[in-house]
């Protein structure tokens, strides 16, 4: 018994030490040496500044400022998002796009909340985009860009839905439809080996290359400092930070 | 391309079957294999490291009561450490997580995670990148990840060996000896589990996910905002998170995180490393008892199983939900979308490859999603709750599944034997009063301790405190967070919380006490009491002479009895739960209309 007692701690200390240690150490000098970019996760820069990362999504929408220059309040005191009209749309997140404080939104497959949900969702997206399509209805609406996504950052869309913001985005930037359908295709990553799960559009990526730089990827040094500039922070919804937070407040209105 | 994604993941799993199952079968045999000239040095240093007791034939053979005292040594000494760096963590380097995890984890949610983690369950009343630092995730969790799965693939080792013995000297006979549990305990580390690892962890790198212990990145975003990457060694832990079947997310939303599973093909990598070692023992068990014929009719029972369930939830989510359809849209397959029921899912993955990969992780214990659970169809959740109900005997967890399987295996030989009207055999062992009442009390203390469980949760205020939403989901919900933690699942319906909301000055992780401990409670009891009932059934069994099979033997390896070892599954298994499902998913998927 005694025995054996020794050997359970000596083993746990020397697993510990070999699998705890010494197996992540190995597989992140590996990764650094053969894959820097992707192992540091992927940061897209423009100018040589970090503007975010291929694989997570970023709102496209600004503080909305108001008569007085100040930015607009919504009822519980948060900053009034308005999407950014030059620039393709991401899916809806209770996080906030925070890559950070991860969260599902929890919706239940018959709640009233998860109706009201998606309605506000769907009105949002038809204002937006209604004014460059009229003869968009509810029922063209894809799926995907009225629903939470799982991780709150999910980098794509479906190419029904950028084919509908396509609209607007040529309009607003003056650019011919076609070239924004290229452009959209140029962005669609097809299925894993050609069956595996969804083709799907790389938003911050399309956005990017329609600013008229593709951006590179590349590492950025620790702690680097991109958000020293005035920005307005994101809205944040205050439970993000755990798992069983379901939020009720899905960011504001657009 | 829902159905082809099913067949591409059963060829791949059929196929790397009887290659790990045999490299595994010559593993622990003692057979010398192709990672030998490399790892067999580090094997040989560990040993005599680890002082452990010696005959004159090298390592010591263990009887079972012996083999289980170290097993829940070892057990006993890994939740202390995990425990002690949970609530050291703040004195500990952070490596390189800045400021999360540089407090203490409260001590519930501490004994919560511990026992989580020990029991290969990994069920998380925390949130990873919030929570807990960089070097708590390492040599915390990742060790864990590691260890657990090798002490749910030594004992299997150690039942088939009990089951399998064949020596006609009575002195071996009387010594009953199932083998060495450290020399088998570095093996299943050392030959196995770490050098996959090792390869899926860089496969994972390929497609985006992290290794990098740089901290977090800071960046403005195209619109202005800020946006902080938060950064660690992800996919280290990530690689053995599958492959242990252990599922605990680095990230708070697990697989359906960019950073952990980028992208489809890495989420098909992340299936196949999840079934490769369940299914693979099936093979090493045929080799072990000397007829593989046995093991494939193993395989083929969990195959006709998880197959059912996959193309269920498959159609279901492909459905779209009441909520979806109420507020008028279409879910069904249009140019450039294929639809279905996208809440809580990622584009990437679709409603198929969600459902697909959430089916594998539930029937194998795993519990990694790659999408909100509680934002399934109903009928679609009915799906991981039937594969946790049957007992998690569909692959099931690496080693837990297949000696799960085994005690069901002896229901059935038992049945079969009344029906023919002989004395139950499992090959060539007499399965007598000892085995049967011991295969009974494996196979009901799992209704006993979830049904309980829930009705604690369900029925008193303190249970309740934890449910986030009314109705058959709120039940629900309870019914799934004690059905995961009584199979060693640790998939949840996530809305169900060991948390108290932060309100801005509790900063992190505060537990609901009773959550935390109730469901810790259940993890240990379910984890180790069913492992002292297999070692003992083995055993007596080592102990018994085998009889060679005769015309009259009742064949354990025939299409005939796999549909009899189903029936026995689907009898105990799923229909203790038949009330249970009526009263949460059944009624959801039932009803069209909202509340």
């Amino acid at each position: 018994m005694r025995k054996d007692a020794i050997t359970s701690l000596l083993a746990v200390v020397a697993l510990t030490v070999l699998l705890g240690v010494v197996y992540p150490l190995l597989v992140t000098g590996v990764s650094q040496v053969a894959m820097p970019g992707r192992a540091d996760g992927s940061v897209l820069e423009r100018d040589g500044r970090a503007v975010g990362s291929t694989l997570i999504g970023q709102d496209f929408r600004r503080a909305a400022v108001g008569a007085d220059g100040e930015p607009r309040l919504d009822a519980d005191g948060e900053p009034v998002l308005v999407a950014d009209s030059r620039y393709f749309q991401s899916r809806p997140s209770v996080t906030g796009y925070a890559p950070d404080a991860t969260a599902f939104s929890n919706l239940g497959p018959n709640g009233r909340d998860t109706k009201a949900a998606i309605d506000q969702n769907v009105a949002a997206y038809l204002a937006l985009e209604k004014p460059y399509d009229p003869d968009l209805t509810v029922g063209r609406i894809p799926v995907d860009a009225v629903t939470d996504s799982a991780s709150g950052v999910d980098p794509q869309i479906s190419r029904a839905n950028a084919r509908i913001q396509a609209r607007r985005v040529a309009k607003v930037r003056g650019l011919p439809l076609d070239r924004v359908l290229t452009a959209i295709d140029d962005h669609t990553a097809g299925r894993g080996l050609g069956v595996l799960g969804e083709p799907g559009v790389n938003v911050l990526q399309l956005n990017l290359a329609l600013d008229g730089s593709r951006g590179s990827t590349a590492s950025i040094p620790r702690g680097t400092a991109g958000g020293a500039t005035a920005a307005p922070s994101p809205v944040r919804v205050g439970g993000a930070t755990s798992t069983g937070t379901t939020s009720t407040t899905t960011g504001s209105t657009r | 391309m829902a159905w082809v994604q099913l067949a591409l993941l059963l060829a791949v799993v059929v196929a790397i079957t009887p290659l790990l199952g045999g490299h595994m079968a010559r593993v622990f045999a003692g057979d010398r294999t192709f990672l030998t000239p490399v790892v067999g040095p580090l094997e040989r240093t560990l040993l005599r490291a680890l002082r452990v007791r010696r005959d004159q034939d090298g390592p010591a053979g263990q009887d079972w009561k012996s083999y289980a005292r170290s097993v829940l040594l070892f057990s006993l000494a890994s939740w202390l450490a995990l425990y002690a760096i949970l609530r050291l963590q703040g004195s500990l380097p952070s490596g390189g997580s800045g400021d999360v995890g540089s407090s203490a984890a409260p001590w519930d949610v501490s004994f919560n995670t511990a026992s989580s983690f020990v029991t290969n369950t990994n069920w998380q009343y925390y949130a990873g990148e919030t929570t807990l630092s960089n070097v708590t995730q390492m040599a915390g969790l990742t060790v864990q990840n590691f260890v657990s799965a090798a002490v749910g693939i030594v004992v299997l080792v150690a039942v088939v060996r009990g089951i399998a013995a064949r020596s006609t000297d009575p002195a071996d006979r009387r010594a009953g000896s199932l083998g060495n549990f450290w020399v088998d305990l570095l093996r299943a580390v050392l030959y196995v589990l770490l050098p996959i690892s090792i390869v899926g962890a860089l496969v994972l790198v390929t497609q985006g996910a992290l290794q990098t212990l740089g901290g977090p990145a800071e960046l403005t975003t195209l619109t202005g905002g800020a946006q902080t990457l938060f950064r660690g060694p992800v996919a280290s832990q990530e690689a053995i998170k599958l492959l242990g079947t252990n599922g605990g997310g680095f990230f708070n939303v697990n697989s359906a995180m960019p950073f952990e599973n980028p992208t489809a093909f890495s989420s098909f990598v992340s299936m196949v490393l999840v079934l490769a070692i369940p299914a693979s023992l099936t093979s090493t068990y045929g080799r072990m008892v000397g007829n593989r014929r046995q093991g494939w009719a193993v395989l083929g029972a969990m195959a006709l199983m998880f197959v059912v369930l996959a193309v269920v939830i498959t159609l279901a989510e492909g459905q779209g939900s009441p909520a979806q359809h109420a507020a008028g849209l279409v879910t069904s397959s249009v140019d450039g979308s294929s639809g279905g029921n996208l809440l809580g899912k990622e584009q990437r993955f679709g409603a198929a490859g969600s459902g697909l990969f959430n089916t594998v992780t539930t029937v194998t214990s795993t519990g990694a999603v790659n999408a909100s659970m509680e934002s399934l169809t109903g009928l679609g959740s009915l799906v991981p709750m039937i594969g946790m109900g049957s007992s998690e005997v569909i692959f099931g967890g690496v080693g837990s599944g297949l000696y799960g399987m085994l005690l069901f295996l002896i229901l059935a030989v038992f049945v079969g034997g009344l029906m023919v009207g002989r004395t139950p055999e499992l090959h060539g062992k007499k399965i007598e009063a000892r085995e049967i009442r011991l295969a009974m009390l494996g196979a009901l203390y799992m209704p006993l301790t979830v049904l309980s469980t829930t009705a604690l949760g369900v029925g008193t205020d303190h249970g309740r405190a934890s449910i986030s939403t009314g109705g058959p989901q709120g039940f629900s919900e309870t019914f799934y967070a004690y059905l995961s933690q009584g199979n060693n699942n640790g998939s949840a319906f996530a809305g169900h919380t060991g948390f108290v909301q932060p309100d801005g000055t509790n900063d992190g992780a505060f537990g609901i006490t009773f959550a935390d401990l109730l469901g810790g409670g259940a993890m240990l009891f379910s984890r180790f009491f069913p492992i002292l009932v297999v070692l003992a059934i083995a055993g007596s069994l080592a102990r018994k002479t085998a009889a060679p099979a005769g015309p009259g033997t009742l064949r354990t390896d025939s299409p005939t009895f796999v549909v009899l070892l189903l029936g026995v599954i689907v009898l105990v298994g799923a229909l203790t739960f038949f009330p249970a499902f009526l009263l949460g998913p059944v009624v959801q998927s039932l009803t069209g209309g909202l509340y």
